[in-house]
């Protein structure tokens, strides 16, 4: 095939317009905002007591099936979230483990179950719109009819919270819905709602936010009101301030989620990943959405095609073709 | 509470003082969790003049049940119930005997039709004709129904009267069969227990004085105020359980630091009753089986108590998180086990086999080639 110097600059003009339209890669998708009524759940290390209340009540308020240890089945004992486990207290602990809230010679207790996101990955990932986003409460619910079980959301999940059931001969994937079941009859999800020390509180994510930032201002030592259950609540617990790092882990993190959490101790320590504040999802969709954007690149990689099947047809001719069919 | 009642009372009951007696009325408030204010319509209920007769009936038992509600030290308790109610007739406690005791009876319950609380202690043995139960030449299951038409109210008080008990225990060579069993379509209030506390029985007939109903029933028709949480939950030996502290025999140490008896047999994680919280006896705390060192035996709980052997594992109800708490980061898969080993030595072995086999029939085999070339 021979391109004539009229053909590729032709060429050459079209793809160029093409990319002057198409905007930086990494901008392609505008970034996640909060849903208006979007809730969750704030965790406060240095207030968890570890007494694993919120794992009963987990449980119970899921119907979830208890996971016995390695040792005696006397014990719910899961060691990790799984599929019969969508929240889990953990315990960090340092040398002699003395001291709560302080990263050497201490110990602190840490939270986890789904984060959920602003810019979830997990929806990003799912081919079928098996997970989804609440665009009101911002809530990731898993809808099992949609799933295919490919676990795309379990790779996706920076947090590494998604789970699949395994053992089951029609698995699903299991994860924390913020128990949007009792919220959407207006309840909270029971792990806040039974929390005796206010460690986990539900609530509007802003609402939430103004909340840890007055505890990162608080005095340590120094007794304040700590809201219980939920900032509507109205019930407030006495406690003296812990030390606090001054983070707000999931405020930013992969641009930022609904569950926060505050500790005394580094959070990497506590299993939590240290992550950037643009979410993967942004870069991803950015450039999904940048090579598909008006399906100009399509188009221009479709009619290049065409043109060189056109030119290679009118230059070899039918001759030689029918040449070749006896091949 | 008009005070002439009061009086009347008083003056039967040795001269109790009035504060003791109130003190009496809000104890049973407490322990059926009704408000404190409720006490004073229970003195109410107690004082009037017209007190509902109760007619105890007593069949296949080991008047167990009579000794351990005659045996509180409460002030003045045994008192109370023998004149707070009108206990028209109880085989252990009748003044009379034989055909005027049985003479009584019969007046009472004519007297008093449909309005008198009758009591059931002890199985009711049904089989052939009930001639393994008899009460003045009569079978006693003939006597319990003809009573029971009549009677405003049934309580059947311990695990025989509940379900049969001890006596319907396997093979139960008399059929002997609970109150609520035999009594079908007439409502009857359980208190099992072997024995039951005698405050569960006082504070079911005191609701019914002062409320003229019965209380709430579980769905084994035991009042919920006493019935409604497992022994498991409000024992003070729980948080050993929870930390995994058991005892593993008697006399052990863990049996002397008083840890868990779960492994013990305890069958409290299945067994709904308030022992733990109520105690027996008055004498102060630890005054029940676990807090003496016994492993409950589930005796307020059909299929449990008399029917699952004492030192059989108790099956958990609820299972709760432990006292301890997974690692942030947890190690994954648990090593190589014996079984993997095995099957892996086995493949080693095939495979090594295999390839000593193999080895050797190629050397054959370039061996009779060798031969064929040089023949």
């Amino acid at each position: 095939m021979r391109i004539g110097r009229r053909d590729f600059l032709k060429m050459t003009a079209t793809g160029g317009l093409a990319l002057a339209c198409a905007p930086t890669l990494a901008q392609g998708r505008p970034h996640h905002d909060l849903p208006p009524a979007a809730v969750g759940i704030l965790y406060d290390a240095t207030l968890c007591v570890g007494c694993q209340a919120c794992m009963v009540a987990c449980k119970q308020a899921n119907e979830m099936e208890v996971e016995p240890g390695q040792g005696e089945p006397l014990w719910d004992a899961p060691r990790d979230l799984s599929a019969r486990t969508l929240n889990i207290i953990k315990r960090y602990e340092n040398g002699d483990g003395a001291v709560k809230d302080r990263a050497e010679n201490g110990y602190s207790f840490v939270k986890r179950h789904c984060m959920h996101c602003l810019d979830p990955a997990c929806v990003s990932a799912c081919p079928v719109s098996a997970l989804t986003k609440d665009p009101a409460s911002g809530i990731v619910g898993y809808n099992e009819k949609a799933c295919i079980g490919c676990r795309y959301c379990q790779v996706a999940c920076p947090y590494n919270i998604p789970k699949f059931q395994w053992d089951s001969t029609t698995p699903k994937i299991v994860k924390c819905q913020l128990c949007s079941h009792l919220v959407a009859k207006g309840g909270i999800s029971a792990c806040c709602k039974v929390c005796p020390t206010g460690a986990s509180l539900f609530g509007p994510v802003e609402g939430l936010l103004a909340e840890a930032k007055r505890r990162l201002h608080m005095e340590e030592g120094k007794s304040y009101d700590f809201p219980v259950a939920s900032l509507a609540s109205g019930q407030v617990q006495s406690h003296r301030a812990g030390r606090y790092l001054e983070h707000i882990y999931g405020e930013n993190e992969a641009g930022g989620s609904q569950v926060l959490l505050l500790s005394g101790v580094p959070f990497t320590s506590l299993g939590l990943p240290e992550l950037p504040e643009q979410s993967f999802v942004e870069v991803a969709d950015g450039i999904q959405y940048a090579i598909y954007k008006g399906m100009v690149y399509p188009l221009v990689l479709l009619g290049g095609l065409i043109y060189i099947i056109r030119k290679r047809v009118s230059t070899t001719g039918p001759a030689q073709s029918g040449g070749e069919e006896g091949v | 509470m008009a005070d002439n009642n009061f009086d009347a009372i008083s003056k039967k009951l040795n001269n109790i003082s009035r504060r003791d007696f109130m003190k009496f009325c809000t104890v049973m408030a407490a322990s059926m969790g009704l408000p404190l204010e409720v006490a004073p319509q229970i003195a109410e209920a107690v004082t009037s003049p017209k007190r509902p007769p109760v007619i105890w009936l007593s069949g296949q038992g080991c008047t167990g049940c009579t000794e351990s509600l005659l045996r509180p030290t409460h002030p003045s308790l045994e008192h109370l119930i023998l004149d707070l109610i009108s206990l028209d007739y109880n085989e252990t406690l009748n003044v009379g005997a034989g055909h005027q005791a049985e003479e009584a009876m019969r007046q009472s319950i004519e007297a008093n039709s449909k309005q008198f609380i009758l009591v059931v202690e002890g199985a009711i043995p049904t089989r052939d004709g009930g001639v393994y139960c008899m009460v003045g030449g009569r079978p006693f299951m003939e006597i319990v129904r003809e009573t029971a038409d009549k009677a405003a109210a049934v309580i059947a008080i311990g695990s025989c009267a509940s379900w049969g008990g001890i006596a319907a225990a396997e093979p139960n060579p008399t059929g002997a069969t609970g109150a609520p069993e035999f009594l079908v379509g007439k409502p009857v209030v359980s208190i099992p227990g072997c024995p039951p506390n005698g405050y569960n029985f006082l504070s079911t007939v005191l609701h019914y004085l002062t409320f003229k109903k019965l209380p709430d029933l579980d769905a084994k028709g035991r009042p919920k105020f006493a019935y409604g949480r497992l022994i498991h939950e409000n024992c003070e030996r729980r948080p050993h359980f929870d930390a995994g502290r058991f005892a593993t025999q008697f006399g052990d140490d863990g049996h002397r630091q008083g840890f868990c008896l779960y492994k013990l047999g305890c069958k409290g994680p299945q067994t709904y009753a308030n022992c733990p919280s109520i105690l027996f006896n008055e004498v102060g705390g630890g005054a029940w089986p676990v807090g003496t060192g016994h492993p409950c035996f589930g005796c307020t709980e059909q299929g449990v108590g008399f029917a699952m052997p004492l030192h059989e594992q108790a099956d958990l109800k609820f299972i709760t998180p432990a006292a301890d708490h997974a690692p942030v980061t947890s190690d994954r898969g648990g090593g190589v086990s014996a079984a993997a080993a095995a099957l892996i030595g086995a493949g080693v072995g095939v495979a090594a086999g295999a390839a000593a086999m193999t080895a050797r029939r190629l050397a054959e085999a370039d061996k009779n080639d060798d031969g064929g070339e040089a023949s």
